[in-house]
């Protein structure tokens, strides 16, 4: 087989660059990343670490990859590809982690509050066309009720500041909405 | 002038006061904003961390929809929203596999030629060289300019002012009589979108960035994003109960500082909508001869 070695077979490496057009052998390994990043030191891995272990693709350190929690707090916040000398577009490839975990089933533990939120944020928009933010919090605490009294003080404060609208808006476009959804549910989950 | 326009959800509900005060200021410098018709959620943070057709798709339906309004530049006043609908396009037009892929998706060709202008971009327009505005009540004030990460990152993408130290902010709050501190932390992460699911590590990252406002004499800190403004605002409690001590100062909106130079007032630009309180520390030479009593009872209050 001829082209780069990373699409001589199907390891992380190789999934990485499929489905990003990013490739994890550009990285030197210099640590800017690492450096910059708002919450390296929340993470169980720096971003640099994650780099390496896609890098050398060994047994058990691709799903160590994709089991980490340092997948999940990533904010992409964009300053590691800013910094990067080499332009690694590392924000890039941890959605790619982020969605190729959830595919494996790899998902992290403490992670799963993250995706949760995530979750409850998309079904208004599914079903109306936009978010709505408090049937996101309602959806969210109905997802995770240890989180059920964690902003029960702020919420009646937004609400007497006219920061909460208390009805969902429903686009005319619903219809398209939800088939925007199914579709590229349906093609991602093949990938 | 005319602009097209994508509020963005958020605008509705806990930013209503970004659109209140943009509104106000754009009305009064004649500048026309017409709505993208039938526009949806541009999929935030969530679409991009569960799915990545869905965090283009969802942006390229606004687009198509206002590609086919005819709107030749669009103001985007979220800069969540903003960074979305800009990383959708740059990928759409780079990539025409995924660009034809998506117009199926979406049922609608996408040509992606509308302009995105954020929310700065629209306030240089709109309060520019020839603008008929006047400032009124210059606003005196040390700011902190606080660009959050999504209004100037990527670089390549959004080709919007230096990433690292911008000044398109700082420029305009020049304009209005502010004196804009210079400090590290103008594009530093908020926490933005773990804001309910790891508010702990949100109150770290936003407290870093009100001590280092506060540290350098800032009496006000101006943003652009309704997620940054969040966190700063709504947060403070969190942030507070974190850091073990209080922080009296005030996040405002560029455009409600504009609007405030320009003469509007608080209360129609959505200033009572914060959770904190916007006061200003007074300074004695700044008190009028009659209000000096009450000056500095107020300045008393501020020094506790």
């Amino acid at each position: 087989m001829e082209g780069h070695p990373e699409d001589q077979d199907q390891s992380l490496m190789s999934r990485v660059r499929e489905g990003t057009g990013e490739s994890a052998y550009k990285c030197y390994q210099c640590g800017k990343c690492s450096a910059g990043c708002p919450l390296a030191l929340e993470m169980d891995y720096p971003p640099s670490q994650i780099l390496r272990m896609i890098q050398l693709g060994l047994p058990g350190l691709e799903e160590k990859a994709l089991g980490s929690l340092s997948i999940w707090l990533c904010l992409a916040c964009e300053t590691c590809v800013a910094r990067c000398p080499k332009e690694v577009d590392l924000p890039k490839i941890m959605d790619f982690l982020r969605q190729e975990s959830l595919r494996r089933g790899l998902t992290h533990p403490t992670a799963k509050n993250i995706i949760k939120f995530h979750r409850a944020f998309l079904d208004p928009v599914k079903y109306t066309g936009r978010a709505f933010e408090v049937g996101l919090i309602a959806d969210y605490k109905a997802r995770n009720p240890i989180s059920a009294f964690q902003d029960v003080l702020i919420a009646p404060k937004m609400f007497f500041k006219g920061k909460l609208s208390l009805a969902p808006h429903m686009i005319k476009g619903r219809g398209e909405i939800g088939r925007i959804f199914e579709r590229a549910m349906k093609k991602e989950s093949k990938k | 002038m005319k602009l097209g326009y994508f509020p963005g959800c958020s605008l509705l509900g806990s930013a209503r006061e970004l659109e209140e005060s943009l509104m106000l200021v754009a009305k009064k410098a004649g500048m026309e904003l017409t709505t993208i018709p039938d526009w949806n959620c541009c999929g935030s943070t969530a679409a991009h961390n569960l799915n990545h057709l869905l965090s283009v798709s969802l942006p390229a339906r606004i687009l198509a929809l206002a590609d086919k309004a005819g709107m030749k530049e669009v103001l985007v006043p979220c800069s969540a929203c903003y960074n979305r609908l800009a990383m959708a396009q740059y990928e759409l037009l780079e990539n025409p596999d995924l660009k034809k892929e998506v117009s199926e998706i979406i049922e609608m060709d996408f040509e992606g030629t509308a302009k995105l202008l954020n929310v700065v971009e629209g306030m240089e327009k709109i309060f520019g060289e020839d603008s008929v505005l006047k400032v009124e009540k210059p606003f005196e004030h040390k700011v902190a300019c606080y660009y959050g990460c999504l209004l100037v990152r990527p670089a390549k993408v959004l080709k919007f002012d230096r990433p690292e130290d911008p000044q398109s902010m700082d420029r305009l709050m020049k304009k209005i009589g502010a004196d804009p501190i210079d400090w590290p932390d103008k594009v530093e992460c908020c926490g933005a979108g773990l804001s309910v699911s790891r508010t702990d590590l949100v109150a770290k990252l936003s407290g870093k960035i009100l001590e280092s406002a506060v540290k350098r004499g800032a009496e006000a800190i101006i943003v652009a994003c309704p997620m940054c403004h969040s966190n700063l605002d709504m947060r403070r409690e969190n942030i507070e109960k974190a850091a073990g001590k209080k922080y009296s100062i005030p996040v405002l909106y560029l455009t409600e500082a504009i609007g405030l130079a320009l003469g509007l007032s608080e209360k129609e630009l959505g200033l009572h909508r914060h959770l904190v309180p916007v006061v200003f520390p007074i300074r004695e030479k700044k008190a009028e001869p009659e209000k000096a009593e009450s000056a500095e009872e107020s300045a008393g209050a501020v020094e506790e």
